[in-house]
């Protein structure tokens, strides 16, 4: 009977893992549609990007009492995994906590710091539930995340909830079958821990088989729990947990005031400039200018989509959007990593003729048109996203490909090619601040 | 006492001589009304101080930042090529510019199209000079003790991270500076931006300049201090809407120095 439930367990925990890292893989294929564009220049800055943003969180901490909680259930989730590793050799040896002998004085004290960031996350997923559904703060109650979204952030919570309270009542029901000595809970007298004793008087009435099965039945919903939030976290928002750090790495070390050069057209303009500096190295143009599909982007833009929390810090901070226009940056993210996933979901060589694309289908000209380039929505977002950039490549596509701009950006064009500048002016005019006075 | 002349590059050329520096006007220094009195009080201050400094003139060209912001790159290429040609062709060093969007263009999307200078702002400019005694300002001039709130521009902010500089040459001149809610890294857009301003804003509850005035009026300032010409623009016109123009002004960084220069003639 002994070899039953690690068998179960090293099925579950193959199966979890097998599932999740496909699921890695199929996103990666995803990101692969892109440009290939990931930096891999002056690796010692990247790394010091993902110190500071991603492990960091420095961006988190321009809102500090938001950032400490959410800083509370990120430490909860990676340290608590240390003891997650406990339970998985527990799970595949059938032993019962496997480091109380080794670590001697010192597994208490571990346990007894879980127990504490359990009880925060605890109490910091609760205040975010709240945040979410009853304050109704706005960024996180936007339109932007009607239907599956919003269902989504929610359930993030209510699984952190569980999973805290099965750790939180299984170490409750261990420590009490140990006061009691039985079986092998006694043989790893670890004492009471700091959170869980108080839940003893609820359970102490309880007799010692039903004890042994709530214990039982918390380690296994757990640990199964956790196998499914891995499963569920690349199909969630919440990837950022893990999408933060190649983010982070792969940010750009320039100023976000720069906008990425085309150097196809920049040889092709010098050539018409000045024929006769023609060079040999061509730079082969690219299928189109711009981007239409989420194929024209580059694949820092697709593992921005990826990273997206959906926290809508971009959103609250767009001038566009804080005036009622219909841009939001948070839904271009969202909408760049829907038409991914609607792809992927097509054989592959139907995906060229959906008929459909990024653009128009699923980010509209109206929206792209809002954009003032104020750098709001690069500056707030915590995992480094920047939706600028899309949108100012779906413009691009827009204006060469489509010839589609407003009448008056058609005008302003015309004026800047004959005029040299944006107005209807003369060249000849454009000294004549000197003469004029006051 | 006159002034020196203002010179172009080609006129400096002429008599086989370099200036220190070029002072970019751009676009809406050139040809706005309100702009050009910005342009006037910041070549002012340059003339008094003896700066030796050239213009382009008629060789000026925009830059090419709202044509490229609006996704019309083959042009925004045409323009910087040209504007190049012209730059390196005065051998061109350092160039100062009062327009945030030239300025961001020139500082960080020339060089690798090969104009390579080192570009500053003017309120940065400014504050060099104050700093380094050149400038030097009226004992309780006429902006002592007045209330200014200094609005952000997102191409000198968030785009290249001046925020203090501006402010610096402000406290300099003892005024009372307050804060809008939204300011330097969190400092939200005139509206102007992204060739904006050459358009009909898109549909919504409010204009986005009419929604920052607001906030700037909240400060119970009685001067907005921008350092775009555009923002300017942007604030005079929310200023306009909201009939506050008795009361509220809308000022360059430059026309307030230049305002209160310590001069003697």
């Amino acid at each position: 009977m002994n070899w039953i439930s690690p068998l179960l367990f090293l099925i579950a925990l193959s199966t979890g893992v097998y599932l999740f890292v496909r699921r890695i893989q199929a996103i990666q294929q995803m990101i692969r549609l892109g440009r290939p564009d990931l930096p891999t220049d002056q690796p010692a800055k990247r790394w010091v990007q993902v110190f500071r943003l991603a492990l960091g969180q420095q961006k988190m901490f321009r809102n500090v009492p938001v950032a400490l909680l959410h800083l509370i259930i990120y430490a909860g989730f990676i340290i608590i995994n240390i003891e997650v590793l406990e339970i998985v050799l527990d799970g595949l040896t059938g032993a019962h906590r496997l480091f109380h002998q080794p670590l001697g004085a010192l597994y208490p004290i571990l346990i007894n710091s879980f127990e504490w960031l359990a009880l925060g996350v605890w109490v910091a997923c609760v205040f975010f539930l709240t945040r979410r559904n009853l304050i109704k703060v706005q960024r996180l109650w936007s339109k932007d995340l009607d239907g599956w979204p919003r269902s989504d952030a929610n359930l993030i919570l209510i699984i952190e909830i569980i999973l805290m309270s099965l750790f939180l009542i299984m170490n409750a029901a261990d420590t009490l079958l140990q006061a009691r000595h039985v079986g092998h809970y006694a043989a790893a007298p670890t004492g009471p821990f700091v959170i869980s004793s108080f839940l003893h008087p609820l359970l102490d009435g309880s007799s010692d088989a039903v004890l042994i099965a709530l214990e039982r039945s918390c380690w296994w919903l757990h640990i199964l729990g956790i196998l499914a939030f891995l499963n569920y976290l690349p199909y969630s928002k919440h990837l950022h947990i893990l999408f933060a750090f190649p983010n982070a790495y792969y940010a750009p070390l320039i100023t976000p005031g720069k906008m990425s050069n085309m150097p196809s057209i920049q040889q092709e303009v010098e050539l018409a400039m000045n024929p006769a500096a023609a060079t040999a190295t061509s730079v082969a143009p690219p299928g189109r200018f711009g981007a239409k599909d989420v194929q024209d982007l580059g694949q820092k833009n697709l593992l921005d989509a990826f990273s997206c929390t959906e926290c809508g810090r971009c959103s609250a901070a767009c001038p566009a959007q804080h005036t009622g226009k219909l841009l939001s940056p948070r839904r271009i993210m969202m909408q760049t990593r829907d038409r991914m996933e609607d792809l992927k979901k097509l054989p592959v060589d139907q995906r060229d003729t959906d008929g459909k694309s990024l653009l128009h289908d699923y980010i509209t000209v109206e929206e792209l048109r809002a954009c003032t380039t104020c750098q709001a929505c690069v500056e707030e977002c915590p995992v480094s996203i920047n939706p600028l950039d899309i949108i100012l490549q779906l413009r691009r596509y827009l204006v060469m490909e489509e010839s589609n701009a407003p009448g008056e950006w058609t005008g302003m064009f015309g004026n800047v090619e004959n005029n040299f500048a944006p107005w209807k002016f003369s060249p000849e005019e454009r000294d004549a601040w000197m003469r004029a006075n006051k | 006492m006159s002034l020196p002349p203002i010179k172009t590059m080609a006129e400096w050329l002429a008599e086989g001589k370099e200036p220190e520096v070029l002072f970019w006007v751009g676009c809406a220094g050139s040809f706005d009304q309100r702009a050009q009195r910005i342009t006037r009080a910041f070549s002012r201050i340059l003339q008094k101080l003896e700066i030796p400094f050239g213009i382009l003139g008629k060789e000026e060209m925009c830059t090419g930042d709202p044509v490229r912001r609006a996704g019309n790159e083959f042009l925004f290429q045409m323009m910087a090529y040209q504007n190049i040609q012209i730059l390196n062709g005065y051998n061109v060093k350092k160039i100062v510019t009062a327009c945030p969007h030239c300025f961001n263009t020139l500082k960080n999307e020339y060089p690798e199209l090969g104009g390579n200078f080192e570009v500053i702002h003017h309120t940065v400019f400014l504050q060099q000079l104050i700093d380094s005694g050149k400038i030097r300002l009226q004992e309780g001039g006429s902006f002592k003790g007045k209330r200014i709130t200094y609005h952000d521009s997102c191409y000198l902010g968030r785009a290249n991270q001046i925020y203090e500089a501006p402010r610096k040459v402000l406290e300099a001149l003892d005024v009372e500076l307050v804060e809008m809610k939204r300011c330097r890294s969190k400092g939200s857009c005139c509206g102007a931006g992204g060739a904006q301003m050459f358009k009909e804003e898109e549909t919504g509850k409010t204009r986005i300049n009419i929604d920052r005035t607001q906030e700037a009026l909240e400060t119970h300032a009685s001067i907005i201090a921008a350092a775009c010409p555009f923002c300017n623009t942007m604030m005079s016109d929310g200023v306009k809407l909201a009939e506050r123009e008795a009361d509220v002004q809308v000022l360059d960084i430059a026309e307030i120095v230049e305002a209160s220069l310590n001069f003697s003639e």
